[in-house]
């Protein structure tokens, strides 16, 4: 991937989405949907305010995309509320559908058309007009990198490319809520990385972004709160180092020095919860490794300990779910 | 354009760039009327055969044969006549094929008609051409029929002069044959039924592309979009009903050049063609909102359109079928269909064939809703 995505919504006011009235970008209330006996989704309720990313995380089968199914107005809710922009939304209203933008798993294009032909009959679906219908295309298409290629049969390009495709067509209208549904599954870890860096960026504009993911390294660098899902419910919600706290692990900072013996200094320090002594190294337990790390090593350093590696070992997203679900994130 | 429009532009766009389009809207059609034109060329020479006249009477009863039966025939294409002079110069136009059956009248025919003594007119066949010899023997049935009409009447008038037998009115076979002027001709009806029977699979595509959408994700991002549903849905029939017009009138203009077939008043053969093209187009998507996948839907509507195809006369005629089938092809578009068509024909025939095309408009709009509701549901899961 060229560029990241960013520059879409663009710089210049007029192209902006007139969108934020409000911070609350969507709002979902007690969101229920069965198939037959199976309940998909139970009661699931969170908010995303604008340049706020969401993370949905879970494993396969979870109710990730059915959750936002409900909200993208695809699939019927059996029960619960969701508010576009502080108005009520559902299958049937085109103005909270003007206002989000759709990247559905699948790449949802049509192979015998070109990049620009998917591209235009998306933004004439949207509404927008011929002219900056042709705008829209073009920027979507220098964005993307595909306008040496916009007159290809998208069956012709590379499924990073489709991947690249898939996304600038949610963004062509401008939304102010962008639902990205695991946007990242098959696509090379370069293309994935470009992905996310596009997805900071645009939350930086101002966009709310919800994201589904069944990658905790992606949930953990992209998403400002997260809600862990599992068999429809969440579980837990929060910005990362919130969810771990509630699972009450500590960070654990081990320094591997000579002569390692029990440090009074260190055990005296505000932060620090525990130190185990073992035969050439110190596992130091704190809340959060990243801030006292400097106070750990400067305290183990005036206390005569020759430090000579540093580990930091934070509990993880993976670790959260396990406890939460008692399985792993991949099962 | 709106968004109706458009998703039908864009079906059809894709149709373009896969070539199907090319192939239902013109290869197709096409193909099928110069098939016809092929195979029904030798049925149509056999419709005008040509028979041979060795009149060796020559008085009342025999000009009458050959002058009010015979020649109102020929002038309405039905038969070619060819004089010969004598019986044997008649076998020998059959032995050489230049005449699929002959009448021969022996001299003193009239006269022994209007004595009321036995008379008889030969008929000789071509064994080889037996629609030939079946026509000619038919035509000489009917003409005996009248005869002893004649004679009868002669004969309760107590006898009469030749004068007055020849007053007598002639035999009345133009009836007949208006009524049969009504009816498609062999290669008219083969070409008309093969026709709707191809309809049926050229419109399949139309709202069996929800399942191929649904199949590719692109289902979930037309829903998203802000567009009702009802408004998808339609623009999916539209472009299935645009490309069974097409081919339609591709068929309809070709088989008329190729063929010669002429299918009535452009107006009514119009709308029945509108009319039938929303009716399958209607009964496939019914089919297609029962399917799971592309591939079900595909084969539901193959087996429904032969089925429909076989009940609705369109490989033997129903009227052969027995009185059951004639019933149950009532319940087939392709019955209604070829009915129009039927009425449409002939030079006096009427603009528009009213109650077959109403007919299959409420095809079209049963199963049509029925369609849309399940679809709705569908999409409501």
């Amino acid at each position: 991937m060229g560029s990241p995505i960013w520059v879409l919504l663009g710089t210049d006011p007029a192209h902006q989405t007139a969108i934020v009235s409000t911070d609350e970008i969507l709002k979902c209330r007690n969101l229920r949907k069965t198939f037959g006996d199976l309940v998909a989704v139970d009661d699931v309720s969170f908010t995303i305010t604008a340049g706020e990313t969401y993370g949905l995380l879970g494993p396969n089968g979870a109710g990730k995309t059915t959750t936002i199914s409900m909200i993208a107005g695809i699939l019927a809710r059996d029960g619960g509320d969701v508010s576009v922009c502080d108005r009520p939304h559902g299958t049937s209203s085109a103005w909270g559908k003007r206002r989000i933008g759709y990247v559905p798993q699948d790449l949802a294009l049509y192979p015998d058309l070109s990049a620009r032909e998917n591209l235009r009959f998306f933004a004439r679906l949207y509404a927008l007009g011929r002219a900056e219908a042709r705008t829209r295309i073009e920027e979507v298409l220098e964005v993307v990198g595909l306008t040496d290629r916009a007159k290809d049969p998208v069956k012709d390009y590379s499924g990073g490319m489709k991947r690249r495709l898939n996304i600038g067509v949610g963004l062509l209208h401008r939304p102010p809520l962008l639902i990205l549904d695991e946007p990242t599954a098959g696509v090379d870890p370069q293309s994935r990385n470009a992905i996310l860096e596009s997805v900071a960026a645009l939350t930086g504009e101002g966009v709310a972004v919800l994201y589904t993911t069944h990658y905790m390294e992606e949930a953990e660098r992209l998403c400002d709160r997260i809600g862990i899902i599992d068999l429809g419910r969440i579980r837990a919600e929060g910005a990362r180092r919130e969810l771990v706290a509630l699972v009450g692990e500590l960070d654990r900072i081990t320094l591997t020095a000579d002569g390692t013996r029990p440090v009074p200094e260190l055990e005296a320090l505000p932060e620090v919860r525990e130190v185990g002594v073992q035969e050439g190294r110190l596992d130091v337990m704190v809340a959060d490794a990243r801030s006292a790390l400097p106070r750990v090593l400067a305290a183990a350093t005036e206390a005569g300990l020759v430090v000579r590696a540093v580990e930091v070992h934070e509990p993880n997203l993976e670790s959260v779910f396990l406890h939460l679900t008692g399985k792993a994130l991949r099962d | 354009m709106g968004p109706l429009l458009l998703i039908a532009a864009k079906d059809l766009r894709q149709r373009v760039r896969d070539r199907s389009l090319f192939l239902l809207a013109l290869v197709v059609p096409f193909g099928l009327a110069a098939i016809f034109s092929v195979v029904f060329s030798g049925v149509d020479r056999q419709e005008t055969a040509t028979f041979a006249v060795a009149d060796q009477d020559g008085e009342q009863i025999a000009r009458t044969f050959t002058e009010q039966v015979l020649a109102p025939l020929e002038r309405q294409r039905v038969l070619r006549l060819r004089t010969a002079a004598t019986e044997q110069e008649a076998r020998d136009l059959i032995a050489r094929g230049q005449a699929r059956a002959a009448y021969v009248i022996p001299a003193g025919f009239s006269r022994a008609v209007l004595s009321g003594r036995p008379a008889t007119l030969r008929v000789i066949g071509d064994a080889n051409a037996p629609i030939g010899s079946f026509v000619a023997r038919s035509v000489a049935d009917a003409f005996a029929a009248e005869v002893r009409y004649v004679q009868v009447a002669l004969a309760v008038r107590g006898g009469g002069s030749p004068q007055e037998a020849a007053a007598v009115p002639a035999p009345v076979t133009l009836e007949d044959l208006t009524a049969e002027r009504r009816q498609l001709s062999l290669a008219e009806s083969f070409s008309a039924g093969i026709a709707v029977f191809f309809l049926f699979f050229t419109v399949q595509f139309g709202f069996s592309s929800i399942l191929d959408e649904r199949r590719d994700g692109t289902l979930a991002r037309l829903l998203a979009a802000p567009v009702p549903r009802a408004t998808i849905a339609f623009g999916k029939l539209l472009s299935g009903v645009v490309v069974g017009v097409m081919s339609m009138t591709v068929l309809v203009i070709a088989s008329s050049l190729l063929l010669g077939a002429r299918w009535g008043h452009p107006l009514g053969v119009g709308l029945l063609v509108v009319a039938g093209v929303l009716a399958a187009t209607g009964v496939m998507a019914l089919v297609a909102t029962v399917a799971r996948s592309t591939d079900q839907a595909q084969n539901g509507q193959a087996v429904v359109a032969v089925l429909l195809g076989v009940l609705g006369g369109v490989f033997i005629p129903f009227q052969q079928m027995g009185e059951v089938f004639v019933t149950l092809s009532l319940l087939t578009p392709h019955r209604w269909f070829l009915q129009g068509l039927a009425d449409l024909h002939g030079e006096h025939a009427p603009v528009l064939a009213p109650v077959p095309t109403l007919a299959l408009l409420g095809f079209a709009a049963v199963t049509t809703a029925i369609a849309l509701t399940r679809l709705g549901r569908m999409l409501r899961a």
